[in-house]
């Protein structure tokens, strides 16, 4: 029997569990290539493929940037389409991401997050995506498995809204998050067909209604068609919005695009993305047992940045320690901490700001990473300022 | 939550035994997380796996520093890996040996409780090939109650298909019935 | 506030008069009429021409038009040429003279 029949959690592996959701919101056209952490993602959907389960084409292409290319082929074409991949593999597709949403194809990506060569490390941290960061996708960090899986199907709902037409990257941390077994609850295929209606648009490559796509834009029309779609994807925060609430309503979990926990009378706040913010709940809950004021902030919207619902999130807190998973070479800060920092300047009552990071190239986040960054925060002085980034546990 | 790792050589099963015991405890209701140390999988390199079982959701991620329970797949790693490195003082260390557990002791200066269980001439006698997996997932779980011949008879199903999961099931029921906590 | 300094602005269409993903109808090249930016047209000796087809296959724009095997010859556009020469260059018969546009 099919896992997503079952009616009870599944034990799965998180990439499979991505792989069927992609099976139940019945993408059309899949073109991958294997790059480890992402492989038993793309593997899974082959199979699915190969045995009926999927009626999709899958393009077995020859690099990733022939996939991404494929992918902006089919969906020009109309068809709903889906890809994956990892580290240097989005490194060799790069050239291809930035023109999707320009182009307003809703292709949807999950990026196993893995680190950047050199040296060759195939583990996990945000490197890979940080890079490309700027690419106009709207981009989610997944906590859990059944985020991923949810997020999976949300992500094709989102990217074909009408009002958003816009490509979409779910990152999931490579390995720590897509290669673990966890419990999932499969959404129902009939309740996702409610949700996920069958893909139709006009904006298509229609021999009957022939456009052109992929132009020229010339110094007098390319600033005009920037704003145009950088306006598109700021607005797609609220459909974010909108497509979390019609998932909360029939499947009955709901997401935000920024979580708080225990954030109320906290003095300082950690901020997070992806996986390790649950093993942060963790550590703040037996902080909290010793008496620290300490709560946690999670990004699960990247792209387009939740500005206002940030600042609410973190109103009141004394010290933000921000968590990065990557860095800036040459730069006092990672590129989550700098942006949160320049949203901050302008608040009337904002906090100290410290930026911390950690798990490069797969180093593991245990609990007491946590409260190291807190001891730390509290040891800064009356200055509150820490001038540079700390790598947690830099043995030099 | 109990916390549980895995030790044993690539192509033995570590992996396959944290992910099964994951996927039971699942199917009965429980929650549960099983994860490799990850990288490059080479047959026969030592392997570590982790294992988390609990009656509330897991949301804890970092890979296992404190286990409650130690299994050793190849009783040739306890060589080049300190197995027991960080085990609760109230842990349990389960060993696919030949040799009684006051032997392993006192080579190896455990002091903690221990089953051992030949898990290698059960794995040869019933599967034909030296794969100790659910040998040990079958002492794993008679000692530390974490699941039934029944709980797995789909996991292994599910895994082995028709071919190969009766003789799995076999396996594990040998090491069920026989597996002893140290006295 | 009134801005006292005036930008220059190069722009040619509002951001929201562009059209959905950046898209253009097909087929617009035929509105645009390159024949103007012409210097020497094609002029074509009928008596030599052996009905080659050189001069429409080796045309950059696709300015020659097949009239067919009972005229048996190849007659250029020249709402489109833009007088390259190429034809002139490549006929094998060079029955083909680029003559200066007269101003």
């Amino acid at each position: 029997m099919s896992v997503t029949k079952s009616t009870k959690p599944v034990g799965i592996e998180v990439s499979l569990a991505i792989a069927e959701a992609v099976k139940l919101a019945e993408a059309e056209v899949v073109a991958a290539y294997p790059i480890t952490p992402q492989t038993h993602i793309v593997e899974h959907l082959s199979d699915l493929v190969a045995n009926g389960e999927l009626s999709a084409e899958y393009v077995p292409v020859e690099s990733e940037q022939s996939a991404l290319s494929a992918c902006l082929g089919s969906s020009a074409a109309g068809a709903r389409t889906f890809t994956a991949t990892s580290s240097q593999g989005l490194m060799l597709m790069a050239e291809m991401v930035f023109i999707a949403p320009v182009l307003r194809l809703p292709i949807v990506m999950a990026v196993a997050n893995r680190a950047i060569s050199a040296p060759i490390n195939i583990w996990n941290d945000h490197s890979d995506i940080m890079s490309i960061r700027d690419c106009g996708w709207i981009q989610f960090f997944a906590e859990n498995g059944q985020e991923a899986t949810d997020m999976t199907i949300i992500s094709f709902r989102l990217a074909e809204d009408k009002n958003v037409m816009l490509p979409v990257i779910l990152n999931l941390d490579g390995f720590t998050l897509s290669h673990f077994i966890e419990p999932i609850l499969f959404p129902p295929q009939d309740k996702v067909r409610k949700y996920l209606p069958p893909y139709q648009t006009a904006h298509k490559l229609d021999i009957t209604k022939p456009i052109s796509m992929g132009l020229l834009g010339a110094p007098e029309v390319f600033t005009e068609i920037k704003k145009a779609t950088d306006n598109a994807l700021v607005a797609s925060k609220k459909y974010v919005s909108k497509a979390f609430d019609e998932f909360g309503k029939i499947f009955g979990r709901q997401y935000k695009l920024v979580e708080t926990y225990k954030t109320d009378d906290a003095e300082t706040i950690i901020v997070t993305m992806g996986s390790i913010s649950e093993t942060a709940t963790v550590a703040v809950d037996e902080m909290r047992e010793a008496g620290e004021k300490v709560g946690l902030v999670h990004l699960r919207l990247w792209r387009p940045f939740p500005v206002d619902e940030l600042r609410a999130a973190v109103r009141g807190a004394k010290h933000l320690a921000v968590v990065d998973r990557h860095f800036t070479p040459g730069f006092p800060e990672g590129p989550v901490a700098t942006e949160i920092r320049a949203l901050m300047y302008h608040e009337a009552d904002r906090p100290k700001m410290s930026n911390f990071i950690l798990g490069l190239g797969g180093r593991d986040v245990p609990r007491n990473h946590f409260k190291y960054i807190v001891e730390q925060v509290k040891g800064l002085g009356a200055s509150g300022r820490q001038g540079h980034y700390e790598m947690v546990g830099v043995l030099e | 939550m109990i916390e549980i790792r895995f030790h044993g050589r690539g192509g033995q099963g570590a992996v396959t035994s944290a992910e099964l015991m994951a996927q039971t405890a699942v199917g009965s209701g429980k929650y549960a997380q099983a994860f490799p140390s990850f990288g490059p999988e080479r047959r026969g390199a030592p392997v570590t796996a982790f294992l988390r079982i609990s009656d509330q959701p897991i949301r804890v991620r970092e890979k296992i520093y404190n286990p409650d329970v130690v299994v050793v797949l190849d009783p040739s790693v306890m060589n080049v890996t300190k197995v027991d490195a960080g085990l609760k003082d109230s842990g349990v260390l389960i060993i696919n040996s030949a040799h009684p557990a006051g032997a392993l002791r006192q080579q190896y200066g455990f002091k903690w409780k221990i089953t051992t269980i030949d898990a290698l001439s059960i794995a040869l006698e019933v599967l034909k090939v030296p794969i100790t997996n659910t040998v040990m997932m079958g002492a794993l779980s008679k000692v530390m109650g974490v699941a039934t011949p029944d709980d797995v008879r789909e996991p292994l199903q599910n895994r082995f298909g028709p071919a190969l999961a009766p003789k799995n099931q076999e396996a594990f029921e040998r090491a069920y019935a026989n597996a002893k906590m140290e006295a | 506030m009134k801005n006292k300094v005036k930008i220059t602005m190069e722009a040619t269409t509002k951001v929201g008069d562009l059209p959905f993903g950046f898209t253009a109808q097909p087929g617009t090249t035929r509105e645009f009429k390159t024949g103007d930016w012409r210097s020497a047209r094609p002029v074509l000796d009928r008596e030599k021409c052996i009905y080659c087809g050189f001069c429409y296959i080796y045309c950059p724009d696709g300015v020659y038009k097949d009239m067919g095997p009972k005229e048996k010859y190849y007659q250029a556009d020249l709402d489109f040429c833009k007088g390259c020469g190429v034809c002139a260059n490549e006929c094998p018969k060079k029955c083909i003279q680029m003559v200066v546009e007269e101003v």
